[in-house]
């Protein structure tokens, strides 16, 4: 028996394991937060609801039960998560060229953002239920509609922290870009832009989130076409069929992570690289 | 012996109103090594902006005969996702010139600040010290003509900044560019200079120019020289009396 048995912990791991542990650390809280959630909701099924009252919330297992292994529920729930997963990141996609392209405007001078800047403001305060109708009259109802939605509602994030980035190099920096002659070009690709890409990567794990609620609501309004699951969830609550409607929430939440997850762990790659960590 | 350097009877006053300085005159031949010290808010570093061409002057006028001058910022100044060596390469980048070229002269003005075995590493792995070597090799490597120094060292803790002082100075002694300092520490203009430069409180003006008579390489011992002391002395006076 070797020392680490001993006292039940590892003196000595080998790499293998300690990646196991650091892997560890970092899922724990998540599966810990999930854990709390599930217990929360089994607290409510069976102790908070009355059994004539417990179909507003019904155990989890059932929920996984009744859908999971039903492929008349399950097919077309995929198909629609496919829908609103394409709709997202087509979304996300131009949401992120067009709020950088705005941004780099933006940061060339003083006055362009003075006049700019108001413009995307006006966006991000028209609250996206009061444009949504409309949006579905002018473009009719099908995924060219749904994107729109989904880039109205994520275009801030990107637009405001890029700017902020770009703007975020320190004067004495730009006095050495200056005294070398920099030109305009090589001050935002070589300066500016780097500067910028810790606020980029916040501005993208937003806009992320962002636009998976934007093809979500753009699918509940829009139903023409393939439904996504903004058209099921609206279907699901119409019949009351609750663990459809669980499922698809479930579903959704799922693709919400996924998409934070992928954002933040491309956000420590790249800005990890700086701190010596990663590639060399 | 060239004049580098000439600041001719130099004003600058801010649109706001602030004088910053009046009537400087002050010049930095090749092979010379002049501090500039003063009171804070005496227009020091406005001195370095003009001179570099970063500020215009309002009044006087600036002539510079240098083909190449480099600037060393208060803080280390570097980029953070760049590592050391190819921080030192950026001036060379930014002027266009060939990769292979400007990677080698980096890495040989990191073996001159004694960094050689940390290219590869980030600012952020570096201590004070270390990113202010970086900084001043990245200065270096543009074979300058005339270099600006902006208070330096001023952020760095007292050991550092005496091993950087002497690092400096046998650098200066090495390549022997036209040097301008701005410094707040009386000792440490005297250890590094062939003259100081006192300047009075605001509005800036040259209040004494005092040479300093040792030969470079400069060992740290002369810190503790009996005339070395009686000089900060004549300085820290000549400050005292202006400030």
């Amino acid at each position: 028996m070797s020392a680490a048995d001993l006292n039940g912990r590892p003196q000595n791991g080998t790499g293998a394991r300690r990646r196991l542990v650091a892997a560890g650390a970092k899922v724990g809280p998540l599966l810990a937060a999930v854990a709390g959630i599930v217990a929360v909701w089994y607290l409510v099924t069976y102790v908070v609801l009355s059994p004539e009252r417990r179909f507003l919330l019904p155990p989890l297992h059932q929920v996984l039960g009744t859908t999971l292994g039903n492929p008349n529920v399950m097919a077309p729930m995929l198909d629609a998560l496919g829908q609103t997963v394409g709709v997202a990141l087509s979304g996300l996609a131009i949401a992120v060229a067009l709020g950088i392209g705005y941004a780099v405007v933006m940061a060339q001078s003083g006055w362009a953002e003075k006049v700019l800047y108001p413009y995307a403001v006006i966006l991000q305060t028209i609250p996206i239920l009061a444009l949504t109708p409309l949006i579905g009259i002018w473009m009719g109802y099908g995924f060219g509609a749904r994107i729109v939605v989904c880039v109205i509602i994520a275009l801030f994030p990107m637009i405001a922290n890029t700017l902020f980035g770009l703007q975020s190099a320190r004067p004495a920096a730009h006095d050495l870009f200056t005294l070398s002659r920099a030109t305009r070009a090589q001050r935002l690709f070589k300066l500016q832009f780097p500067a910028a890409l810790p606020s980029i990567f916040t501005g993208l794990r937003n806009a992320a989130g962002l636009s998976v609620i934007g093809a979500i609501v753009g699918d509940f309004f829009f139903q023409q076409g393939l439904p996504g699951v903004g058209g099921l969830l609206r279907i699901y609550t119409l019949r009351l069929n609750m663990d459809a409607l669980f499922m698809a929430i479930i579903l959704t939440a799922l693709f919400g992570v996924a998409m934070f997850s992928v954002f933040a762990a491309l956000d420590r790659a790249v800005i990890g690289r700086w701190y010596g960590r990663g590639t060399p | 012996m060239t004049r580098t350097l000439v600041l001719d009877d130099v004003t600058k006053a801010f649109p706001t109103g602030t004088v910053a300085l009046e009537r400087v005159s002050l010049s930095v031949a090749a092979g010379e090594f002049v501090s500039v010290v003063g009171p804070s808010g005496c227009g020091k570093s406005t001195l370095l902006r003009l001179a570099s061409g970063l500020d215009e002057v309002t009044g006087g006028g600036i002539e510079v005969n240098a083909t190449s001058t480099s600037y060393v910022f208060q803080e280390a100044t570097l980029l953070e996702w760049r590592s050391a060596l190819r921080n030192v390469e950026l001036v060379g980048e930014l002027r266009g010139a060939p990769k292979a070229d400007r990677r080698r002269r980096a890495q040989e003005a990191l073996d001159l600040v004694g960094l050689s075995g940390f290219e590869k590493q980030h600012p952020r792995q570096l201590s004070g010290g270390m990113r202010m070597r970086v900084s001043i090799a990245r200065a270096l490597v543009a074979e300058p003509d005339l270099a600006l120094f902006d208070e330096p060292f001023g952020a760095l803790d007292e050991i550092t900044r005496l091993r950087m002082q002497t690092e400096l100075q046998s650098l200066f002694a090495l390549k022997n560019f036209a040097g301008l300092f701005i410094t707040h520490s009386v000792s440490e203009a005297v250890y590094l200079s062939t003259r100081v430069v006192v300047m009075s409180g605001r509005p800036g003006r040259v209040v004494a120019d005092i040479p300093v008579p040792w030969s470079y390489p400069r060992p740290p011992e002369l810190r503790y020289e009996p005339e070395f002391a009686a000089l900060t002395g004549e300085v820290s006076a000549a400050l005292g009396e202006h400030s």
